[in-house]
Order: C-alpha cells, then sequence, then structure tokens
C-alpha cells in the first residue's frame, strides 16, 4: 500500500517490475517523513537560497510587447544555479538520497540539464553519479556533456533504440532495477512510476509559490495565463501548481509539434497520443495501433520524449489546463525574439512555450491580458542547434 | 486440470525438474522462430516461455533486446504473433504454453479481448514484467474469467506480504528471480535464498520455476537440488539466433544440442 494516492485520475500508477517496487515504497516512504522533517526543510531551503540562488526574478519584457496591451513576464529559472528549473528538485532528490544511505545516483538526461543538475548536487553533497545519455542527444549537446564530466559524473552513451530520452529512461530504469540497494535513481521530470511525479512538482513548486506573489506584488492582480514548455512536464507543474485552484488563471502547456503534427515528426502525446502505460506510469504516449512506443521528435532534446507525466494528463482531462502545440520553425523564431529584444536567450524548450505567448498577443494586440511564461532554462547549450537550423533554412 | 498441472504431475514421480525455453516471437524471422520452437519441443522443452515483441523491454538485457529487434525488422505484429501461436498449439497439442509481454500491448489491445484471444489460442499463461502485483487486478480478473493462468515474479529480496499475494495470485507457477537486475548470461550459481523456497512452498503447492541469468548445466543441476521444480533459459538460447541467424541449418543444430544439454541437467535426481 502507498502511503499517497499514486494516481491523478486515471492517471499515474507504478508500472515498473515487481523487483523495483520495494524501492519505490521506501523512496515514498522517505519523501513523505521528509516533508515533515524540519532539519530537511532548512537544508532544501538553504541550498535553494545559497546555492542555487533563489528566488529568481519576475522580468517583464519591456521590448517584445510594445504596441501591444500584453504584459508579458518571464518566470527567470535561466538565472538558477546549473542554468535551468532542474536544480530545484536534484537538491531535493539528493537531501533523499542521503536520507536514504545511498551511495550512487543514477540518473538520464536529453538536453543534458538533468545531468548537469545531477553532476552538480552529487559533487555538492558527495555522491557518485553516473547519467545515461542518449547518442543522438550527447552530438547535439556537448556542452552539457562535458560540464557532466567536469563535475565527476559519468555520462554513459545509449545506443539503443532512437538514442535519445526515451532511451536513456529505459537503461536508467534497467540499471536501477540491478543497484536499487545502493543506488538511487535521480527521475529528471515530473513523470514515470508513484512516487516520482508528486516528490517531482513538490520540489518544483517553488517556482510557482515565487510567481503567484511576484506577480500580485507587480500587478496587484494574478495573470490571464501561465504558460510553460512540456516535454515531462516539471517546469509546468512546478509553476503551475501554485495557480491550479485560481480558476480565472489559464494554464497552459506547449508541447513541441517538431517538424509539424502532421509530419508524424512531434513529441507531443498529450494533444496527439493516446492513453497507454511507458515508462512506469498510465498516462497519455505517442504509440503505434498495436502499443509499441513510437520515436518522438523535437528540435528541443529536452522535449524529445514520447510521454508526458500522468498529472497533465489528468488536468487535460479536466480540462484544467489546456495543452497546445507549436513548431521547431516557431521555437526558433520566438528564440530570436527574445533574444534581440530583451537580451535574454533562452532555451529551445522554453522557446515553445514564448511561441505560443507571442501567438496569443499577435492573435489580439489590443487585449489587455498579463502572460507569465516560464523561462525554465538558459539557451546556451542550444547555440549551435539553433546555428545549424537557421544555416539549413538560409 | 490444466496443462501446467499435468506436465507437473509427469514430472515429479520422476523427480525431474521442467525446462522452459524462453524466445521471441519472430525472431529472426517467423519462420525460422517456428522452426526454432518445434527443434526446442523435440529436445525436450516441457514447457514454452514465448514472448511477444516490444519496443521498450525494460525488464530485459542486450540480449532480448536485439531479438526484439531482429523480430521487428521481420515484420512481426501482434496479429502475425497470434498467427504463429495458432500454429504451435495445432501441433503441439499438449505442451503447456506462457507468453511474456509488457504491459501497454496489452492494454492496447484491450486486456479483455487480448485474453478472450489467447484463451482461444490455448495459451496457459501470461506474465507482464512490466505489471507488479499492486497494480494487477484488472489484469487478473479477466486472467480468471478467461481460464488463463497470471504468472507473477517473485524477486529474491520480497517481503512477506509480497510473498503472500504472489503464492496466491501466481497460479500456473511463480517465476522466482535468480538475481536482481535484467536478463542476460551469468556463469555463478544463483540460488535465491532457501528460507524464500521454503517459505513459497508452505503456502502454495504452485511449482516455482527459476528464471534470470541461468546458462550452464552446473547452475540448473544446483538449483532443481535445491528444491526448485524447473527453470527458464532465454538469453543463452537467443545469443545462438544472434550468432547463427545467417545459417539457419548450422542455427537449428546449435539450439538442438543446448536443448538437450539443458534439459537432462534437471533430471539429475534419478
Amino acid at each position: 500500500m502507498t502511503l499517497l494516492n499514486s494516481y491523478f485520475g486515471k492517471f499515474g500508477g507504478m508500472y515498473v517490475p515487481q523487483i523495483l517496487m520495494p524501492a519505490l515504497y521506501q523512496l515514498e516512504k522517505t519523501f513523505v517523513s521528509s516533508l515533515k522533517d524540519y532539519q530537511f526543510k532548512q537544508e532544501l531551503s538553504n541550498l535553494l537560497k545559497n546555492y542555487a540562488g533563489r528566488p529568481t526574478p519576475l522580468t517583464l519584457c519591456q521590448n517584445l510587447t510594445k504596441g501591444t496591451n500584453t504584459r508579458i513576464y518571464l518566470k527567470r529559472e535561466d538565472l538558477l544555479h546549473g542554468g535551468a528549473h532542474k536544480t530545484n528538485q536534484v537538491l531535493g532528490q539528493a537531501l533523499l538520497a542521503k536520507k536514504m544511505k545511498k551511495k550512487e545516483i543514477i540518473a538520464e538526461t536529453g538536453a543534458g540539464q538533468h545531468g548537469v543538475a545531477s553532476a552538480l548536487s552529487c559533487a555538492l553533497l558527495g555522491l557518485q553519479c553516473r547519467v545515461y545519455m542518449g547518442i543522438k542527444d550527447i552530438k547535439r549537446q556537448q556542452q552539457n556533456v562535458f560540464r557532466m564530466k567536469l563535475m565527476g559524473a559519468k555520462v554513459i552513451p545509449v545506443t539503443s533504440g532512437s538514442g535519445t530520452l526515451k532511451d536513456a529512461c529505459n537503461e536508467a530504469l534497467r540499471d536501477w532495477s540491478k543497484n536499487y540497494v545502493n543506488a538511487h535513481y535521480m527521475l529528471g521530470t515530473a513523470a514515470g512510476p508513484h512516487p516520482y511525479p508528486t516528490i517531482v512538482k513538490e520540489f518544483q513548486s517553488i517556482i510557482g509559490k515565487e510567481a503567484k506573489k511576484q506577480i500580485l506584488a507587480k500587478e496587484h492582480c494574478l495573470p490571464h495565463a501561465i504558460i510553460a514548455c512540456i516535454g515531462g512536464g516539471s517546469n509546468a507543474i512546478g509553476i503551475f501548481s501554485s495557480f491550479i485552484t485560481d480558476n480565472s488563471v489559464k494554464l497552459i502547456g506547449v508541447e513541441p509539434a517538431g517538424k509539424g503534427i502532421h509530419t508524424k515528426k512531434h513529441g507531443a502525446p498529450l494533444t496527439h497520443g493516446d492513453t497507454g502505460i511507458f515508462f512506469g506510469m498510465k498516462t497519455k504516449i505517442m504509440q503505434t495501433e498495436e502499443g509499441q512506443i513510437q520515436e518522438s521528435w523535437s528540435i528541443s532534446a529536452g522535449l524529445d520524449f514520447p510521454a508526458v507525466g500522468p498529472e497533465h494528463a489528468w488536468l487535460d482531462s479536466i480540462k484544467r489546463a489546456t495543452y497546445v502545440s507549436v513548431t521547431d520553425h516557431e521555437a526558433i523564431h520566438a528564440f530570436q525574439c527574445l533574444s534581440q529584444s530583451e537580451g535574454i536567450i533562452p532555451a529551445l524548450e522554453c522557446s515553445h512555450a514564448l511561441a505560443y505567448a507571442l501567438k496569443l498577443m499577435k492573435n489580439d494586440p489590443n487585449k489587455h491580458q498579463v502572460l507569465i511564461v516560464n523561462i525554465s532554462g538558459r539557451g546556451d547549450k542550444d547555440i549551435k542547434t539553433v546555428k545549424n537550423f537557421l544555416k539549413n533554412s538560409e | 486440470m490444466n496443462r501446467y498441472q499435468k506436465l507437473y504431475k509427469t514430472l515429479i514421480p520422476f523427480k525431474h525438474g521442467c525446462f522452459i525455453p524462453f524466445v521471441i516471437l519472430g525472431d529472426p524471422s517467423i519462420n525460422t522462430s517456428l522452426k526454432i520452437i518445434d527443434i526446442l519441443i523435440e529436445s525436450g522443452a516441457d514447457g514454452l516461455e514465448l514472448g511477444i515483441p516490444f519496443s521498450d523491454p525494460l525488464a530485459d538485457g542486450k540480449i532480448i533486446q536485439n531479438a526484439n529487434l531482429r523480430a521487428f525488422s521481420s515484420g512481426i505484429s501482434i496479429y502475425k504473433c497470434f498467427k504463429m501461436l495458432h500454429d504451435i498449439r495445432k501441433k503441439h497439442k499438449t505442451i503447456p504454453i506462457g507468453l511474456l509481454s509488457y504491459a501497454n500491448l496489452i492494454f492496447k489491445f484491450g486486456i479483455k479481448d487480448f485474453y478472450l484471444k489467447c484463451s482461444n489460442m490455448d495459451i496457459d499463461s501470461i506474465l507482464i514484467a512490466d505489471l507488479p502485483i499492486e497494480e494487477s487486478y484488472s489484469f487478473r480478473k479477466y486472467a480468471k474469467i478467461c481460464h488463463i493462468s497470471p504468472v507473477f515474479i517473485c524477486p529474491p529480496d520480497a517481503e512477506q506480504n509480497i510473498i503472500k499475494k504472489i503464492a496466491k495470485y501466481s497460479t500456473g507457477y511463480i517465476y522466482l528471480l535468480s538475481r536482481s537486475g535484467v536478463t542476460g548470461i551469468d556463469n555463478e550459481i544463483i540460488v535465491p535464498p532457501l528460507y524464500l523456497i521454503n517459505k513459497l512452498k508452505k503456502i502454495t503447492n504452485v511449482p516455482i520455476i527459476q528464471g534470470f541469468g541461468i546458462s550452464n548445466t552446473k547452475q540448473i543441476k544446483q538449483i532443481i537440488l535445491s528444491g526448485i521444480s524447473g527453470i527458464i533459459c532465454g538469453s543463452i538460447i537467443i545469443q545462438l539466433i544472434e550468432q547463427y541467424y545467417h545459417d539457419e541449418e548450422k542455427l537449428i543444430q546449435k539450439i538442438k544440442n543446448l536443448s538437450l544439454s539443458l534439459k537432462k541437467a534437471t533430471k539429475i535426481i534419478a
């Protein structure tokens, strides 16, 4: 029996080989006790403030919105230590690992941001770290691979399947099923088997808590919409979490439409997938008619995943959140716009969210609206990808 | 009495263990796969464990992952798997046939429809690699309606309450894991703790079959001596497919020799 509800409506659960169940129960028990543990909370809070650099600012776009009545605010997770929101939750999980007396950390990564965050938290807290990464992602994110190695992590190339995040996730689970006694699997997003979606949401909810306080201070009202990109969905659930009960606030998740939904080269399981069981959870996934998992596609390695966290599938099913998709091309355009107009280079992941905010603004320039876009990471890692994309588009 | 019960009844008087080979349907091609299954049965297989290929077999090591890929390359589909199962059953009426699958394939097919279809094919048991007993209710429900034995995996370090549930719900046999991790080939002796074997035997009559890493006759003898009813061997057989699939004649001969020796090792108690 789990201590917490393992489902969000009909989504969630623990679909893993039996051998991993005790490890999941142990993690859940440690998590639940830690939430009541003053010392644990103080330690995490101290790390977030004095190591990671929280709170992150809420920045008003001064130039991007000129000539319209839209006010776009950016929640600046790109300014967090490590360069992305991933640091929030790995610090929490690393402390849980220490509490469980685990010496090793297993992680998977797509764009490398979770790998970097895992590596830095392990270096800080004296844990051994190995990171599974698809060969395709290793090629497109070499800068992050180097950062991980520099901080002492071992990066293990995954050659199976499509050589992307999906296959890295499978390999991490295989490793964990052998080494769970000494190793903690530091899952990188609000997905996978229970209790991960709940744990990751809890540790990422700091984004929403800060954003709510900051927007009330700046605008004296709640925003009209919160917009965040969706791969597994951790930055989105983190910022959504404080606004879920505020029905006036639209929650908008943006999936990658890749080369276009019609090309089938996309990573949009919520809007164009169906319910299935994959990576330890029942959720919306991209699959064939026979239930084989399909390969996803996105120019952003961090969004290149054929499934989504179960709470998003539930929020979609009850129509509390709206999920849309934007193409690689639209995301690149948003990437350039923000760089040129505000001097902020966003990660390709959150460029998807920004692209949708720009659409809302352009569709009705006269509408008075306050939008918050979660800039979940910085774009340094994507420079080469964008350069190649633009070169090929010429 | 189901086919497993009938089989164990024939083996027990001779104190023989049970040899169950595991292969992936359609590996390396549908025709060769059918020939491999025939030769396994001719060479002593007491039962069959057949895998339906899945794109993301996370309980499996490299050897079986590659077998899945070869099967996909040969154009396998779930409907072709059912056609193969139909042909195998038509030819081999008494051998117990168990399927190994992953939860999404069954969920997508429709849990009820999948079990009904398997029932029509005279499938004896279904093991779902990524379905722990805690999430198994709706699968077990239709297994029962369709008279198919659910098989659950018992890890070597399982806790008391899980052991009890596994003993209660695993009705064809209990798949006892040699060790943690994924499927593969091990050379050391891997007998799960004796207290676990005794505990299971105390609370159920369902046979205990051991799997994961079993690759040689020495291991098999030790396992059967420890009171386990039989063994499942997959990776060691599939490795032969990987090595010799370009030369079918040689492949069949290699599998025949291996199978004969593995079966012989289960007969250590005369």
